[in-house]
């Protein structure tokens, strides 16, 4: 209590202003005045009376100073005077606090943002109850995810580790609020789906597993809790009303809880409804029933206590015996558990390399940045040795002086962090924010959360504490009197390096490091922008829509389909229009099925020839999208449900199937022995990624059953998007104005397929111009160094006569040597560092040479910049002047 | 105060400076505390200076002070809540600040004591132990 009392008595006093030193004077000038009254009554002069009373009260100065150490915080009083100090020097040397301060401001802020992101997407889990004991389940082939609902219900009444397994798929149907149709992206969940993950609805309820009796017997919606405010202005009465979706009525049971989301990052549903009602909004019953059907994922939990090996071994049993069971459909099943969120590990593996990676490539930001830290505060101290002289010669002790040249390390760190997290936030505020797929749900939110605050702070006091300490050693071993006295002595031009040519060296390296990186990425982007794609996307319009959302069947959508494409084609200005069924580069592409060989009988996987994409499309599609055809024909009007079936195929599968000899003619079977003839044979093409090897795809007839309700109108045309996009709606309207039709460019679609390539190529120029910028700071402090340094020699070899070259020689060789070692070192590192970019970059090559030349050359022009002022400087010293000031 | 009692009985002050080098006590940390509060305690009310002499005439002469340093003490305590202190006229009608105990600082004084008397008992015990009492 005492001590409370009195810690808040100073800090009162510490932080108001202060009376004591005004009481403690009079209080003083009291007592000596009584004391000198005693010695004048006890007989002494007044004088001496009182020059007796100062002498016996002791040292004024001193108790004054005891007073104030009793009365405020010294420690902070202390600590206040350094920051005043540090304020004052760093204000003196704005260049000095400028670069330190950027420097910190680049290498935090990089670091904030990945690690931001890297927070978020991996190493965040799920929003809902005990996330780490929920997996999803997928195939031991990678990439391979989807589960069939059948063997979801064997895995998850079988099994006997789990506590709880729910599937779900995503999909988009047409909900209809108010007049209007709008496509809603969302999910299609088992009953247990919520109850398994233990989340609370905000309103009303979820659905249970005790809601499903078979197909179609649960029609419910349960909303997302953004679509109910966005759509339904958060009206609490909307639960218990009948919604629309593809012209089907639901029930509104509840609204989700504001934060949560789904069980995927990155895509945010506007809705969940039961799994078992998927048919009543169109999908084919098979969706449920076909056990060769793979359409879902699987989300478990796990029981306390058992391990994830545990689990993987008892899901393997249960499909084993499946495999025995289905010898058809289950013949290759097994079981796998991955982290969930990010579609398993077809996004997760990905996006953990390419975080990892990035995350490596800031670090060595960081690392250049806080080198380039280390030299200035080593060239800063050098400078001030004189002033730390005779702050030593006039008493400070040497651990008041690094208290002080710490204080100003803090600072400068304390501000280059906060800077650059200022930065890093607003940035991930705009990612955040970002929509960068359309009306597509996708969302990046990767908000800095406590962990990321720290990381910067711990990143910039640390870097400032240890590079701002590493002059610590010059101060202890500075001798006040010689740096009175010869000032600074000159350093020979490549005698032994010191701590600062080895800091910029490393940090020189590193930047070539990153600039390769750049480099590469930009190859990269490069290769992916020249791939021939199979089709021609320029000039192209697409209308996507699914005919479900208009009621139709898949019987029904064929006749729809035949004549959105022969109006698009009459519209002015269309020169070719023709219906797909999957638009190729396209999010949602595509899907694949087994070919066999003519006359086979056993439909086993293990005795396909191969898996083909296969699409549908009308006659003119190929024209429409500017895909050559090789030989044979295209698909015509003729092709109808009574005409033999046929199929166009590409090059790859042409090949694989027949060698070189001619495939137009020829037979090939799909599951089950429908027997195909193949008509023609079409260029190949990229269908899912821009980087993927040949893949083999066939093309049937839409009006030949190979049919969903899902359809692309491909229109080319020479008319601008805008006009184009009015006269799609106008015909639509026209036809039905139930369907929604979603209208895009061709090339903002290759957006989506560009995005890894253009995602790494910004991520690795940022890191790149950083590097950089971070080089050029380097090499400009250096030089501009060694040339202030050094003035008074440069200006006596002047006067000696010395030539241009050998003053440039002598005035910049050293960082020159430097650029060039580094450059070396980082070129040796770049290639060694293949497998690191390989994880950003398709196919990174760094050996390549346009690679290495554009990063020598781009490192020389950086070296040149940066050393063109400080070598002009020394070219342009006047040695008369210079002697005359001495 | 050595200094002051020779100057009192002389006006040479070169007699002062050898008498001040005599060997002197120099107060503990934390005994000049203990000495105001029974000040305080036995007088009641006053000024540093009437502190500063009690302390001194009581002590007598054995101890070395230098009568500035009083007055950190003296801050330290009221801070610590066991004096309160105003500006009164003294008893030559010259403005002064005056000292008082308060309830805290007489409970202080008397804790300060138990541990003294303690201490030096205990001490004192050492002191008068003698080898064959331990053996």
């Amino acid at each position: 209590m005492r001590i409370l009392n009195r810690l808040f008595m100073r800090i009162r006093n510490f932080s108001g202003d202060r009376r004591g030193d005004e009481r403690l004077h009079e209080e003083i000038e009291a007592h000596i005045a009584m004391q000198t009254e005693d010695n004048v009554r006890a007989g002494m002069p007044p004088t001496e009376a009182r020059r007796q009373a100062v002498l016996k009260i002791g040292p004024i100065v001193a108790i004054r100073e005891q007073y104030h150490e009793e009365e405020g915080l010294p420690f902070f009083e202390h600590l206040l005077r350094d920051v005043r100090y540090a304020l004052r020097q760093l204000r003196k040397s704005p260049g000095f606090t400028a670069t330190a301060v950027i420097t910190l401001v680049l290498g935090v802020g990089a670091n904030a943002v990945v690690f931001s992101v890297l927070n978020a997407l991996v190493l965040h889990p799920l929003n809902v109850y005990e996330p780490r004991r929920l997996f999803a389940v997928e195939h031991k082939e990678h990439a391979y995810y989807m589960q069939s609902y059948p063997d979801y219900i064997d895995y998850r009444d079988d099994n006997s580790t789990f506590s709880g397994m729910a599937a779900y798929d995503t999909t988009d149907l047409a909900v209809i609020i108010g007049n209007s149709a709008v496509k809603s992206y969302g999910y299609l969940a088992s009953g247990n789906y919520f109850d398994m993950l233990s989340v609370r609805p905000a309103v009303g309820r979820f659905f249970h597993a005790s809601d499903e009796h078979g197909v179609n017997s649960a029609p419910y919606i349960v909303l997302s809790y953004d679509f109910w405010r966005s759509r339904f202005h958060s009206n609490p009465n909307i639960v218990g009303t009948t919604v629309s979706l593809n012209t089907h009525p639901f029930t509104v049971i509840g609204i989700a809880p504001s934060d949560f989301h789904g069980t995927e990052i990155f895509f945010w549903p506007d809705y969940w409804i039961p799994l078992v009602d998927a048919p009543e909004t169109g999908y084919s019953p098979h969706f449920l029933a076909n056990r060769a059907t793979h359409n879902l994922w699987i989300l478990g939990r796990l029981k306390p206590g058992v391990t994830a090996q545990q689990a993987s071994d008892d899901l393997n049993a249960i499909s084993r015996r499946l495999a025995q069971q289905y010898p058809r459909e289950d013949d290759d099943l097994d079981a796998r558990l991955v982290r969930p969120g990010l579609m398993g590990d077809v996004w997760g593996d990905p996006i953990r390399a390419f975080l990892a990676a990035i995350m490596v490539m800031s670090a060595l930001v960081l690392l250049a940045a806080c080198a380039n830290l280390g030299s200035i505060f080593a060239v800063r101290a050098a400078d001030r040795t004189r002033e730390l002289a005779v702050r030593l010669a006039i008493g400070a002790s040497r651990g008041r002086i690094l208290h002080a040249l710490l204080t100003e390390a803090v600072l400068v760190s304390v501000a280059g962090g906060m800077t650059g997290t200022l930065f890093a936030s607003i940035l991930l505020e705009l990612l955040s924010r970002w929509q960068p797929f359309g009306d597509y749900p996708i969302h990046v939110v990767a908000l800095p959360d406590a962990r990321v605050y720290a990381l910067a702070l711990l990143l910039s006091v640390g870097s400032g504490l240890l590079f701002g300490l590493l002059p610590a050693r010059q101060i202890w071993q500075t001798d006040a009197a010689q740096a009175m006295k010869g000032g600074t002595s000159a350093s020979p031009v490549l005698g032994r390096f010191s701590m600062r040519d080895v800091l910029l060296c490393v940090q020189i390296a590193l930047c070539m490091l990153l600039v390769i990186g750049s480099f590469v990425a930009f190859r990269g982007m490069e290769r992916s922008l020249r791939t021939p794609l199979g089709f021609r996307p320029q000039g192209v319009t697409i209308a996507e829509t699914q005919l479900g959302m208009g009621g139709y069947t898949e019987a029904q959508s064929w006749p729809v389909q035949k004549r959105m494409a022969e109006e698009a084609a009459q519209i002015p200005g269309v020169s070719a229009a023709g219906v797909i069924d999957r638009v190729m580069l396209d999010n949602d592409c595509c899907g694949s099925e087994s070919v066999f060989r003519q006359g086979t009988t056993d439909f086993r996987s293990s005795q396909e020839s191969f898996a083909a994409h296969n699409f549908s499309v009308s006659p003119g599609y190929f024209a429409a999208a500017g895909t050559r055809l090789l030989a044979g024909r295209d698909i015509s009007c003729h092709d109808g449900s009574n005409t033999p079936q046929v199929a166009v195929v590409n090059a790859t599968f042409a090949h694989l199937l027949f060698g070189n000899a001619p495939a137009v003619g020829q037979h090939f079977e799909l599951f089950g022995g429908s027997l195909r003839e193949i008509v023609g044979v079409v260029e190949d093409g990229k269908y899912e990624t821009l980087t993927e090897a040949p893949q083999p795809a066939m093309f049937f007839p839409l009006a030949q059953g190979m049919n969903g309700n899902d359809t692309a109108l491909v229109v080319r045309s020479a008319l601008p998007p805008m006009d184009m996009a009015a006269a799609l709606n106008r015909m639509m309207d026209g036809i039905d104005p139930n369907i929604p039709l979603t209208v895009r460019s061709w090339p903002d679609v290759l957006d989506l397929a560009l995005f890894p390539a253009r995602a790494a190529t910004g991520a690795l120029a940022i890191m790149g111009l950083l590097a950089a910028m971070l080089a050029v700071t380097g090499i400009f402090g250096m030089a501009a160094y060694s040339v202030n340094r050094r003035v008074r020699e440069l200006g006596i070899r002047i006067a000696l006569g010395a030539r241009k070259v050998q003053l440039m020689n002598a005035a910049i060789g050293r960082p020159i040597v430097l650029l060039c070692a580094g450059s070396g070192l980082g070129l040796v590192a770049g290639i060694f560092a293949t497998g690191l970019l390989r994880q950003i970059v398709y196919q990174a090559n760094p050996g390549d040479p346009a690679v290495l030349g554009g990063a020598v050359f781009t490192m020389a022009l950086l070296g040149f910049a940066a050393s063109a002022i400080p070598a002009r400087r020394a070219l342009s010293i006047d040695p008369s002047s210079l002697i005359r000031e001495e | 105060m050595e200094m002051w009692h020779a100057s009192v009985g002389s006006q040479n002050v070169r007699t002062v400076v050898p008498n001040s080098m005599k060997p002197k006590k120099d107060v503990q940390p934390g005994t000049l505390a203990l000495m105001v509060l029974k000040t305080l305690d036995v007088l009641g009310p006053l000024h540093g200076y009437g502190i500063a002499r009690r302390i001194e005439q009581i002590s007598g002469d054995k101890l070395f002070v230098n009568q500035g340093t009083l007055y950190p003490v003296l801050l330290r305590l009221e801070q610590e809540g066991a004096v309160e202190s105003d500006w009164a006229p003294s008893e030559n009608n010259r403005r002064a600040r005056f000292y008082r105990l308060t309830r805290a600082g007489h409970k202080l004084l008397d804790a300060e004591k138990r541990d003294w008397d303690q201490t030096s008992a205990i001490i004192a015990r050492f002191f008068e132990v003698k080898a064959e009492d331990l053996a």
